[in-house]
């Protein structure tokens, strides 16, 4: 019974208001952080931040992107891949005009060229709704992929139409390119997920996340409250949009070193929409558990049979990453449509109550 | 066959309280409203005095919810004028009518599942929240004042419903009269001037019916809240309104104190039947 | 200016200036366009009768004509092949209703869409495994589907049919009368048709909801079936087919959900539009705007019909 709020009574809003109103909870995202901050840097080999731990924060941030726009405005969206890409080139082409200028400015800059595209194909949403808004984000989609590669001015002319990554340096540090260390890249990254959630946590819990959940749950009821649709909704493509660019320059910028049009296509939509899933709807933490199941799960499928001394062709892993994802997908929604985050709730909730049953 | 509406000033019909009556705050002349083929409302009239109850009663498909969806800016009238505010429409927005003061509860309840029932009376502050996006965000300052001054203000209305204990809960958890009590409190949230009540009584039991009662009196008496109110029950419309308008198949058939209305034979042949 | 002339004028100049090469166009709009609506046809037919949106439809075209060319690869004969890829597609469909719909029967409708996604990434997973990732040539030999082409000579030049092609058309003309008798004029049908409309109340005059989903998805197995046998036979029988299947979205969009007719106008409307405007229009935007064009063009139609062709006006009501 160690994960009690009995005996922990709030005295004013602003302590009931708060974002981990439990000890507990305070406790415990502390350890957190402190174990990502200084913990993992000193401990972790460079294959893990490489490939499992920065990836995983990138996804979080493209999924919790999705999962705003999904989960708590019940906008259905295909086009998440095309907006991460959009985010990526931006940035490339603002470090190609002005290679002086700090890479986190950069990134968060292209966030905004995200937000603007997004916006624009947010549009339709006051006429179009549910599962006919999802056919038009896939014409976003299908339409900025062509772009990536027609649009040669996007990746400088290059013969190969991919971007790479120029190297660039804070303060004396190199961040990008290849001399930048997967620790040093993996800091900047863990600060700019770890505040963005922090945003969008905020975002939440006060006026706007209300209204983008009342747009979710009744868009009528909502208007006959004074809540403005159209303008709820396209905020909603906005700041996901933004979320997803962001976290597309990052994936080019801080992880793969380079890219192409192939990166942000539909099955990278499909990828993130999986994470949002099975993470859960409408929860931020749902958004990391995706991510890092999503993208660890190949990871552990591919190394073991090795473990286990069984020698498989790589295609073979491959294709049972597949069908062991779909298994997975269908036994998720069956047994807990909520995904993870519901069942981290309820793991809290028996912990409540532990040692007793009930 | 309508009677001529007639108020005394105060004086209510049995058991409701004195109160002063004030001048007309919203009036209906001849709406016509019109689905396709088939036509919910035919040339309606009537007027609503400031700080009264009123009633509208009438059959199943009388048109008495599409009346206060007019009346609420959703339904887009194809004849006739709603004059409230002192301005005239032809049909109003939804967010005009919020914006002007109109609160609205509905027959099937519309409250947000999704949400707690503290999140879901907050949204009923939703036009009185002004802080920009990037405060929000940043939840510093004037973003996290404002929160909390409309967290006190809905915590009165959360008192005043008797709800506190379910504050927390998700509102697709309770039972069928909590959750209209909380739509009643999302929409007195809104601070209205006016307040349109879509068979609140609705599917309760007799003492939840009482208490709901003795809410909607409060409201009228405590806030001074004009009320527009569908009811079936009759027993309740007898006691709490101040008058009545009877409607039968779109059109309005009886208009005045709730004895005049229960003597009113065309009333009496179309819906209350003879007392045995 | 040029760009204006470029745009609205220049190519129905050029329509007119080569007659041939516009009935050609138009021909293999038509034929592309029938294929969308098979596709389609396999959604609206789950979406009718179970309210699914079975994003697994363009898998399970791939995977019925995998299963029937890889049996032919090992030595089993065409049509009995054929047979085999049928029971297949029966079992498939006993099994979804089992695994998939039966437990999430009470759930809102996007949670069972992405169970369909789940269902997509089996079949992938399970069609790569057991038959390669390879493309694949269709048996449209020992098929006997017809092969060749007719010339029609027109205005100066010729327009050239793919036989293969006109089979296609009349074969899918042909089960799309099937399916509509079907809907309308059997008491399969008309069960079919309750079911779609309510579940509770199909369920309340008797109706078995399990028996139903299983005539259902095996109809859109078989539809899938003929989809795969007939795209395969014009080009070849691999995976890259399944991100075709989004096509039928657009489709879906122009025709409505739940209309049979619609599922086919739609895709005929999405299929010439798009060889047209990829012909005439993609010169200027630099080629490959089929990829993106049939999603604008239901956009734009849903901007001014969101409920697409043949939908229902949806009333809200509160």
């Amino acid at each position: 019974m160690f994960y009690r709020e009995v005996g922990q009574y709030k005295t004013s809003y602003s302590a009931d208001e708060a974002l981990f109103p439990i000890l507990q909870d305070k406790v415990g995202i502390a350890v957190i952080l402190l174990v990502a901050f200084v913990g993992v840097p000193l401990t972790a080999s460079n294959f893990t931040v490489d490939s499992i731990l920065i990836p995983i924060l990138v996804f979080s941030l493209a999924a919790t992107g999705l999962n705003l726009l999904i989960g708590y405005t019940g906008l259905l969206s295909l086009g998440t891949g095309g907006f991460m890409g959009v985010g990526a080139y931006a940035c490339y082409k603002l470090a190609t005009f002005f290679p002086g200028v700090n890479i986190i400015v950069l990134i968060l800059c292209s966030g905004f060229f995200a937000a603007a595209v997004g916006t624009v194909f947010g549009l339709p949403s006051l006429r179009i709704k549910g599962f006919y808004l999802a056919v038009a984000t896939l014409a976003a989609q299908f339409f900025l992929s062509w772009c990536f590669i027609r649009v040669a001015w996007l990746y400088n002319y290059n013969v190969s139409a991919s971007i790479e990554v120029p190297t660039k340096t804070l303060f004396g540090l190199p961040v990008t390119g290849p001399t930048a260390t997967p620790v040093t890249r993996y800091l900047i990254v863990l600060s700019i997920v770890a505040l963005l959630t922090l945003l969008a946590a905020n975002l939440m819990r006060g006026r706007i996340g209300r209204a983008w959940m009342a747009v979710r749950d009744m868009d009528l009821a909502a208007e006959l409250i004074g809540i403005r649709l159209y303008q709820t909704k396209l905020l909603a493509f906005a700041v996901s949009s933004f979320y997803c660019g962001v976290a597309g320059a990052m994936m080019v910028f801080l992880w793969l070193g380079n890219a192409e049009s192939e990166s942000f296509n539909i099955n990278q939509s499909f990828l993130i929409l999986f994470m949002v899933i099975i993470g859960g709807l409408g929860s931020l933490l749902g958004s990391f558990l995706g991510a890092a199941l999503i993208w660890g799960l190949p990871i552990v499928l591919r190394a073991a049979p090795a473990h286990f001394g069984v020698s498989l062709h790589s295609a073979t892993v491959e294709q049972t990453t597949f069908v062991i994802l779909g298994v997975l997908i269908i036994v998720f929604l069956i047994v807990e449509p909520h995904g993870l985050a519901r069942l981290w709730q309820i793991g809290k909730q028996k912990l409540r109550v532990w040692p007793f049953p009930y | 066959m309508s009677a001529q509406p007639r108020i005394a000033e105060g004086a209510g019909a049995i058991g409701a309280p004195e109160r002063a009556l004030g001048g007309t705050i919203l009036a209906v002349e001849g709406v016509s409203l019109a689905f396709g083929g088939v036509t919910a409302l035919s040339d309606v009239s009537f007027d609503v005095r400031e700080h009264e109850i009123r009633a509208i009663i009438g059959p199943n498909g009388a048109g008495k919810s599409s009346m206060l969806n007019v009346m609420n800016g959703f339904y887009q009238p194809q004849r006739g004028v709603i004059r409230f505010g002192g301005r005239e429409f032809h049909g109003m927005k939804p967010y005009e009518a919020a914006r002007m003061g109109i609160g609205r509860t509905f027959q099937n309840i519309a409250l947000f599942r999704g949400m707690t029932v503290l999140d879901n009376v907050m949204t009923g502050r939703s036009l009185k929240m002004r802080r920009n996006f990037f405060l929000q965000a940043l939840r510093l300052g004037p973003a996290m004042r404002e929160e909390i001054e409309h967290r006190r203000a809905v915590e009165e209305v959360i008192d005043f419903l008797e709800i506190q204990h379910i504050r927390r809960t998700p509102v697709g958890r309770l039972p069928y009269g909590l959750q209209k009590r909380v739509e009643l409190a999302r929409a007195l949230a809104m601070e209205p001037t006016l307040l349109l009540l879509d068979e609140p009584m609705a599917g309760m039991n007799l003492e939840e019916k009482e208490d709901m009662c003795r809410f909607v009196l409060e409201v009228n008496d405590h806030f001074g809240t004009t009320i527009v109110l569908i009811e079936h029950d009759m027993g309740v419309v007898m006691d709490i309104s101040d008058r009545v308008v009877v409607l039968d198949y779109g059109r309005k058939i009886a208009d005045g104190t709730p004895d005049e209305v229960r003597g009113d034979q065309a009333v009496i042949d179309a819906y209350l039947g003879v007392a045995h | 200016m040029h760009l204006l002339y470029s745009i609205f004028v220049d190519p129905f100049v050029q329509m007119g200036a080569a007659p041939d090469l516009l009935a050609q166009t138009l021909w293999e709009g038509l034929v592309s366009g029938i294929l969308y609506s098979l596709i389609a046809l396999g959604f609206v037919l789950i979406f009718k009768a179970s309210g699914v949106f079975n994003f697994a439809q363009g898998i399970m075209v791939v995977f019925s004509a995998l299963t029937l060319v890889g049996l032919n690869e090992h030595g089993v004969p065409a049509y009995l092949a054929l047979a085999i890829t049928l029971v297949v597609m029966l079992a498939l469909a006993f099994a979804v209703e089992r695994v998939i719909l039966r437990p999430l029967v009470n759930q809102p409708e996007i949670i069972l869409f992405m169970a369909t996604f789940g269902l997509t990434y089996f079949l992938i997973g399970v069609g790569e495994l057991i038959f390669g990732g390879d493309p694949k040539v269709m048996i449209s030999d020992q098929l006997r589907l017809p092969s060749g082409s007719y010339r029609i000579p027109m205005a100066g030049g010729f327009v050239q049919m793919q036989k293969i092609d006109i089979a296609a058309t009349v074969i899918a003309s042909l089960m799309v009368a099937a399916l509509a008798i079907l809907f309308n004029r059997t008491r399969i049908g008309r069960a079919l048709r309750a079911v779609a409309d309510s579940h509770r109340a199909a369920l309340s005059v008797g109706i078995s909801l399990e028996q139903i989903w299983v005539i259902v998805w095996f109809a859109a197995g078989v539809v899938a079936l003929a989809t795969g046998i007939m795209w395969g036979a014009r080009s070849n029988v691999s995976f890259a087919l399944e991100i075709i299947a989004l096509k039928a979205l657009p489709v879906l969009i122009l025709g409505g959900f739940t209309s049979i007719p619609g599922a086919i106008i739609g895709g005929i409307i999405i299929g010439v539009g798009e060889k047209m405007g990829e012909f005439y229009w993609g010169p200027l935007f630099g080629s490959g705007i089929e990829s993106w064009l049939a999603y604008v063009i239901a956009l734009v139609f849903l901007l001014f019909r969101p409920q697409g062709l043949f939908g229902e006006r949806i009333i809200e009501r509160l």
